[in-house]
């Protein structure tokens, strides 16, 4: 998981139950890669916020005019500089038994 | 006052100005059709759902309004998925609004379940799954900017039939002043690029798709052309955006383009792909498609820019206004070597089948239904061989006078789509080019039509085959036919009179165009059956995942 060739975009999305089908459908529909996904709730609940670990390649312009165009992200951010730990420590957790 | 969720969709709905909404009810829409019943709305009874969805798009696509169907829960909402595909693939303004089961049931499995939400994700712009009525005043109203802002696309409203019953108080239905969104300013950095790189190329060509006409840009094009004296190359989408007679158009380009068109594009040096979108359709082998040119790119989806083809200039933003932008900044410019280039490629590489006159050739045919059926006439098609005939040879001059299934290619789209474009266009004649094959397809709305005694000409185009398909056959497939014929002779003519709609069959007439001419002058539906070889093909064409220099067929001398 320490790939340096992943990013993470981070999302600001409307909570509610169909935003997470609206996203990952998103990556099935387009063939896009998503390597791990978190999310939680923000604020009042009315919110959500969602890191997308996805691969640093060619195609990350057109994942993220894709994911902008989505009627319930708010916002976008590319999040080159972000700390892949949460990841990492993620995936420790899965691959324990 | 109170008002159940049912009669606030339908008040919302008039608010927004639908005065017709096709569709098929059952058990999750009732609550809707009791409401619809005390309203003004004109329900247009489809036969199958797939057919209320596609005379949605017939009346989205010929005035640029949004239209909306209706269907119930299960089976209606899948016979309507192929209509929300084709709205997403042709950037076609259409709402879609079905029952569901109860909210309580959602989940069980229950009768006529299915996950509507769920399945149109990724055909839909957006989509809705209503979980009360107060949801309702925000979500219609919404459903309505979504279908049409920036580039269209379909909506879906899915309604549980509690949500449809159950009833809120509501003190006024004024919506709140919304100004109409101005196309917004392009910076004029890029507009300068731009212009610079135009008026120094020597061979530059314009493509341009649907977004020329879904932007109401055709007259700034025209200027534009003109102006600079830059060829317009049209995608299947864009047709009708340039006047086909006019000496800068040089045709559709792609899988079907004429030779002349396909090679001109290759030499260009330039190309100004103006609200299109690198289909594979139109470029065959990207790797290859004009490979010297620069590439100018002009779209209002953002996410279209480098999607296929990368750009040189990439400008997001609303066509009409980015040529307004440009048009001042763009030299007069006679191209003189440029323009006899294109006039030698015309004439070393003719419209083949143009050169002859023949009845037996759709070709011809269609040409001749092109001079004497008006411009104002609305053409629709159904897939296949007679849509790319028609896309070649019928005269289109106007905007939104093709209406064709484009990016998804459904069999069976022309004829609902020409009920619903003679509904929202009374005063023209409306007709639709059809193949034995295609009108199989939904063929049940032979049924609406005759209620509704529409001015359409329904064209069936009959070689007892699938036609594209057994062409593929032949070219690609060794000519190995298998399940492209159809053995059963059916008798359109006759079908059409069961139904109660005037037929011809000119197989038996003495005279087929003058009995053609006639039929199609006639008011009200006519249905015309027209006998046609099995091996005409549909050249030139270029096979699959090939470079568009490289055409079969469509020579001379063929």
């Amino acid at each position: 998981m320490n790939n340096i060739a992943n990013t993470i975009i981070e999302l600001i999305v409307n909570n509610h139950p169909g935003v997470m089908s609206h996203i990952t459908g998103l990556f099935t529909r387009r063939a896009f890669n998503l390597e791990g996904i978190l999310c939680g709730k923000i604020e009042d609940g009315s919110k959500s916020r969602m890191y997308l670990l996805v691969n640093d390649d060619d195609r990350l312009e057109q994942i993220i005019k894709q994911i902008e165009k989505l009627y319930d992200v708010l916002e976008i951010t590319v999040r080159k500089d972000y700390d892949h730990t949460i990841f990492n420590r993620l995936q420790e957790l899965i691959m324990s038994d | 006052m109170k008002y159940s969720g049912a009669e606030i969709t339908i008040k919302l709905l008039e608010k927004e100005g639908i005065d017709i909404i096709t569709g098929i009810p059952g058990g999750t829409n009732l609550p809707l059709y009791s409401a619809l019943a005390k309203s003004k709305i004109r329900h247009i009874l489809a036969r199958h759902e797939q057919g209320a969805g596609f005379m949605s798009h017939g009346m989205a696509r010929s005035t640029g309004k949004t239209a909306v169907c209706f269907a119930c829960s299960g089976p209606g909402a899948t016979n309507l998925m192929t209509a929300i595909a084709d709205a997403k693939m042709d950037s076609v303004p259409i709402i879609a609004i079905t029952g569901q089961v109860p909210s309580s049931l959602i989940g069980t499995d229950a009768f006529q379940e299915v996950d509507t939400y769920g399945m149109t994700i990724p055909i839909t712009k957006h989509n809705f799954l209503i979980r009360s009525a107060e949801e309702l005043l925000s979500a219609i109203p919404e459903a309505f900017r979504i279908a049409s802002e920036g580039r269209p696309g379909p909506v879906l409203i899915d309604i549980p039939k509690d949500v449809q019953l159950e009833t809120i108080e509501i003190e006024s239905f004024d919506r709140s002043f919304e100004e109409d969104d101005l196309p917004i300013y392009i910076d004029e950095v890029e507009i300068e690029k731009a212009a610079r790189v135009i008026n120094r190329s020597r061979k530059p060509v314009l493509y341009t798709g649907g977004g020329i006409i879904l932007s109401g840009a055709e007259d700034m094009l025209l200027n534009f052309s003109h102006k600079s004296s830059i060829p317009v190359a049209s995608t299947l989408m864009g047709l009708g955006c340039f006047p086909s007679g006019d000496n800068m158009f040089i045709g559709m380009l792609g899988m079907h383009g004429q030779r002349y068109t396909n090679y001109i594009m290759h030499e260009a040096d330039l190309i100004l792909a103006f609200g299109a979108r690198f289909d594979d359709r139109a470029t065959g082998k990207v790797k290859e498609f004009c490979p010297n040119a620069k590439i100018i790119h002009i779209d209002i989806d953002g996410a279209e820019m480098n999607k296929i083809k990368k750009a040189d200039i990439a400008i997001q933003g609303d066509i009409k206004q980015a040529i307004k932008q440009l048009l001042p900044l763009i030299e007069h410019n006679d191209r003189k070597e440029w323009t006899k280039t294109i006039m030698d490629m015309r004439v070393k590489y003719p419209i083949s089948k143009k050169m002859k006159h023949d009845e037996q050739l759709p070709e011809d045919i269609i040409k001749r239904i092109g001079g004497f059926a008006g411009e104002d006439t609305i053409i629709t098609t159904d897939v296949g061989q007679h849509q790319m005939w028609v896309a070649q040879c019928y005269p289109f001059s106007k905007p939104r006078t093709l209406l064709t299934s484009g990016g998804l290619g459904t069999m069976g789209f022309g004829f609902p789509a020409a009920i619903g474009a003679s509904l929202a266009n009374p005063e023209k004649k409306v007709i639709c080019f059809s193949g034995d094959g295609s009108f199989l397809m939904n063929i049940q709305e032979l049924s609406t039509l005759s209620e509704l005694d529409l001015d359409i000409k329904i064209i069936i185009f009959n070689n007892r085959h699938l036609g594209l398909v057994r062409q593929q056959q032949e070219y690609f497939y060794g000519k190995e036919y298998i399940a492209s014929q159809f053995y059963c002779k059916t008798d359109f003519a006759k079908i059409g009179e069961g139904f109660g709609i005037e037929s011809y069959d000119l197989e038996m007439a003495e005279n087929p165009f003058l009995t053609l001419e006639k039929a199609i002058k006639k008011e009200g539906p006519v249905l015309i059956n027209i006998p046609l070889a099995p091996e005409e093909n549909v050249t030139p064409m270029v096979a699959p995942g090939c470079a568009n220099y490289e055409m079969i067929g469509g020579e001379i001398n063929e």
